[in-house]
């Protein structure tokens, strides 16, 4: 099924849901809902918060499974080939497309590089579609958050294997589960394991068994140690110094991956007693006898329960989904959540999107959409069949937002401060015209009556009034390059 | 009209976009405010100063990175030699030529007296100058922008790349253009019922109206300078890489065609080289290659105004001497600062060096910081930029003295 008949699937149903809600007008809380937990309101999630009201929606998207997946979108997930294979399989086919380029001069380069691009567009789109098509908008927000804060970048060597697996099996399955899992998830994965360098980190003694060309590449590196403490967990200001980023890096060294050896999920994570520091360590203020792979258990373990992790990451949760500066009354009571519940996602998240400060008008229509945000907004809102993620990645990539395409390990910002410039309005205006006389990837103009209902109440009185005045074909874009649209 | 009685009603009209044609003719005109200019480049994620500037001629340099080090002059894929003891990078060749006309200098073991080890903190003190206090609204280069005498135009302050740097965050007009050859072409806002129809949304706007004026204004400035000179810049030279060079040379035009843009920002990323960064060639190798490519660009493309352009690299902290289990650095403390410019006192490797001893080393594993990194920018804010006495604690507050015999410009 092509991506076009998908849509028209989804749509359609979106559409029969939508009729039976149009008695009860969209009100702003519905809307605020939307915005914040789902990649803005489609005319289907719409209609379904319409229908169950704001509790019940943000309950039933606290519980993912229980939400059916439509088929035809279970369907085209299935079909892109890169987004579903094992890490093994995976780096095998990187491999071996590698091996092939070097050996053969010109022939099939192009097809080579068509088959790495063609992969690449796969694990995008893969990611794109959900995010744009499944009702589980919540994960997908999620999975977005998540991502970024353990972040990994497609773009280094073998990540671009391996970036797949990461999200699909290190991210997704915790993402309203448990911290600890997911910390230990992604601490083993071989993306991170080779992103940030621990697969290379040694004891200072130790001698590769392939001997001395490699002995000058064995030690300490502390790549991964220092992010592990200030941005997965501690923060920044969580009270750890140089030594402890040494000795953790110590505790860690060990903990590896063979590529050759991965083959189903989670499989890739290796301790090699052989590379571990058997010296006692101070970290924390502990003593931390030899105990192999324990030690660095032990680090997850202290780490995922710090209550300085708890108020950092439940900061950052809070300033994704509330304000550029949280309130610091919500954040304390998500740490004293996540503290209480041993680190529950679904716990400290249901904390955060029950609150007052969460619902308030106050706080809607105030953070500054991320180039992501704006560009999956844009098409949920539309309706229109997309034929082609292409544009939309590029679209991406332009704003500064390729995705899986964050360099650094601190992910991408979401504040106002990190994305409003002048050539960011000027970008998403362009788009925003673009997308609205259907040009690629949209398959027809965006009706805008429609569009302004499905924006509801997010739409101001002086946009509303100047889109009356304004020549029809123009509307559309006003509403999608409005003030308005570019803050949720 | 007189040339000084147009630039008076263009200022008097706050009127930068009436830029007359030819406009690239007076840019070298001695009474602008907008005539000395700023280049900045920033390597995010922290470059190798001591594979840039390797002190070779330190007995310690080679023990302490066997597989990285750089060899001595004058053997194969050594270092290019500076003044005996100092050596430059061999993939900085393009460089060597400004070494030799004494208009590069290097402020070796320079940096933030912060000791964070954070990339993320070490940069947004860099950006705002103010090393601990991450609370800082802005950044050094939009108050130097605002101090600065004369009127600001949105283009006196400009970055390229698609987000707005923290260093030009703040209360000044500052415009950043995409890369690549999106900022001289013709936009969807150009036509003019889209254009007025957005106008009318934004004009007003308290969130936004700020940032769509400037990128409104900022881009007609812009498509006239560049179609000003657009077929001189077009055979100026071989086409260029994409990437650092061909921005750099899209710059330099740019420059040369409005007088109006002062100071300039570009960020590259990518220096964080925790394994396997190889020596002369290798992965910095890689990154070096098209940034001293860039620069060499710039000021050959910059022409006359090369003269009356300082262009300063900096990088948030250095990386530790020694080097690492995987032949790579991590994250370390004191770093080279460059600058490159027709009025730099070039020539010289400054800045106090205590050599790499183990006595000398910070924390016994990095270059200790000698120099400020704000006394080197104070130097090019004031001796270049002619930054008046009275504003310049506004833009670098709480300044350190400035070092015995640092001095950066002619």
């Amino acid at each position: 099924m092509s991506i076009r008949h998908l849509m028209v699937a989804v749509l359609a149903a979106g559409a029969a849901a939508l009729a039976a809600a149009q008695t009860s007008p969209p009100q702003a809380q519905g809307a605020h809902i939307l915005n914040r937990i789902a990649f803005g309101p489609s005319p289907a999630d719409l209609a379904r918060v319409n229908a169950l009201g704001v509790r019940a929606y943000l309950e039933e998207q606290l519980d993912p499974q229980r939400i059916p997946m439509p088929p035809a979108l279970t369907a085209q997930l299935a079909a892109l080939d890169a987004a579903n294979l094992a890490p093994g399989a995976a780096v095998q086919a990187y491999r071996e497309l590698r091996r092939v380029a070097r050996a053969d001069q010109d022939d099939s380069k192009d097809e080579r590089r068509m088959a790495a691009r063609q992969a690449a567009y796969e694990i995008e789109a893969a990611r794109l579609l959900r995010a744009l098509y499944s009702p589980r908008q919540l994960e997908e927000v999620l999975t977005d958050f998540w991502f970024n804060h353990f972040n990994v970048f497609i773009n280094k060597g073998l990540d671009r294997a391996l970036v797949a697996s990461y999200e699909r099996d290190a991210i997704r399955p915790y993402v309203l589960g448990n911290f600890r899992a997911m910390l230990g998830a992604t601490a083993k994965h071989p993306a991170m394991l080779f992103y940030l360098d621990n697969h290379l980190s040694t004891a200072p003694d130790f001698v590769p068994r392939r001997g001395a060309a490699q002995g000058n590449r064995t030690g300490l590196n502390e790549n991964y140690a220092r992010e592990l403490m200030e941005l997965h967990t501690l923060g920044v200001d969580g009270g750890y110094t140089q030594r402890d980023v040494t000795e953790l890096a110590r505790m860690l060294t060990g903990w590896t991956f063979t590529p050759r050896d991965l083959s189903g999920p989670n499989d890739g994570f290796r301790f090699d007693p052989r590379r571990h520091d058997h010296g006692v360590k101070h970290w924390l203020g502990r003593e931390i006898k030899d105990a192999g792979v324990a030690e660095g258990e032990l680090a997850l373990d202290v780490l995922a329960m710090h209550p300085a992790t708890a108020r950092h990451v439940s900061y950052q949760l809070a300033q994704y989904f509330v304000a550029d500066e949280p309130p610091p009354a919500l954040v304390e009571r998500m740490a004293q959540t996540w503290l209480a519940t041993q680190g529950d996602l679904r716990a400290v998240t249901r904390t955060l999107l029950l609150s007052d400060e969460f619902l308030s008008a106050a706080t809607q229509q105030t953070k500054f959409k991320t180039p992501y945000q704006f560009v999956l907004s844009a098409v949920r809102a539309s309706g229109v069949a997309v034929s082609d993620l292409r544009p939309l990645i590029g679209a991406l990539r332009q704003a500064g937002m390729p995705l899986y395409g964050c360099l650094t390990p601190d992910g991408y910002k979401n504040t106002r401060q990190a994305w409003l410039n002048p050539d960011a309005l000027t970008r998403r205006i362009a788009l925003a015209t673009a997308l609205a006389a259907g040009r690629k990837p949209f398959t027809q103009p965006v009706d805008a009556a429609a569009l302004q209902d499905t924006l509801g109440p997010t739409v101001s009185p002086h946009t509303r009034e100047l889109v009356s005045q304004a020549a029809p074909p123009l509307r559309a874009a006003m509403l999608l390059g409005s003030p308005d649209f570019m803050q949720h | 009209m007189r040339r000084r009685q147009f630039l008076n009603t263009l200022s008097l009209a706050g009127a930068g976009l009436l830029l007359p044609v030819g406009a690239g003719a007076w840019a070298a005109a001695a009474d602008r405010p907008t005539r000395r200019k700023l280049v900045v480049v920033m390597l995010r994620g922290a470059v190798d100063g001591l594979n840039v500037v390797a002190p070779y001629g330190d007995p310690h340099y080679r023990a302490l990175r066997p597989a990285i080090g750089l060899e001595r002059p004058g053997t194969e894929g050594g270092a290019l030699d500076l003044d005996g003891y100092f050596g430059l990078h061999p993939a900085l060749s393009p460089l060597l030529p400004f070494w030799e006309r004494k208009q590069l200098a290097f402020v070796h073991a320079s940096g933030s007296p912060d000791p964070t080890r954070s990339h993320f903190d070490a940069q947004d003190y860099m950006e705002s100058a103010t090393p601990g206090a991450r609370n800082t609204p802005d950044g050094w280069m939009n108050r130097l922008v605002a101090a600065l005498p004369g009127a600001s135009t949105p283009s006196r302050a400009l970055s390229i790349g698609p987000a707005m740097p923290r260093i030009l965050a703040g209360g000044a007009a500052a415009v950043n253009l995409p890369n690549g050859a999106a900022a001289t072409r013709a936009d969807v806002l150009d036509r003019p019922a889209v254009g007025a129809a957005f106008d009318a949304m934004y004009a007003d706007d308290p969130r936004f109206g700020r940032a769509y004026r400037a990128g409104r204004s900022a881009h007609k400035e812009v498509m006239q300078a560049s179609e000003a000179r657009e077929m001189r810049a077009a055979d100026n030279g071989a086409p260029l890489p994409n990437g650092f060079p061909d921005d750099a040379a899209r710059l330099a035009n740019l420059m040369r065609n409005d007088p109006n843009i002062q100071l300039a920002f570009i960020a590259l990323g990518g220096w964080d080289t925790h394994a396997n960064q190889g020596a002369a060639t290798g992965q910095l190798a890689g990154r070096l290659q098209p940034l001293a490519l860039g620069l060499a660009t710039l000021a050959q493309r910059l022409g006359p105004l090369f003269e009356d352009t300082a262009i300063v690299v900096m990088s948030e902290f250095g990386r530790t001497a020694r080097q690492n289990g995987n032949a790579g650095t991590d994250h370390g403390h004191g770093n080279v600062m460059w600058l490159l410019g027709g009025k730099v006192a070039g020539g010289k490797v400054q800045g106090e060096w205590r050599g790499l001893g183990p006595d000398a080393l910070y924390e016994g594993r990095d270059v200790p910081v000698t120099t400020d990194f704000r006394n080197v920018l104070a130097q090019v804010a004031e001796r270049h930029l002619v930054l008046p006495d009275s504003t310049l604690a506004r833009v670098f507050p709480a300044l350190p003295q400035n070092p015995a015999g640092l001095r950066l410009f002619l």
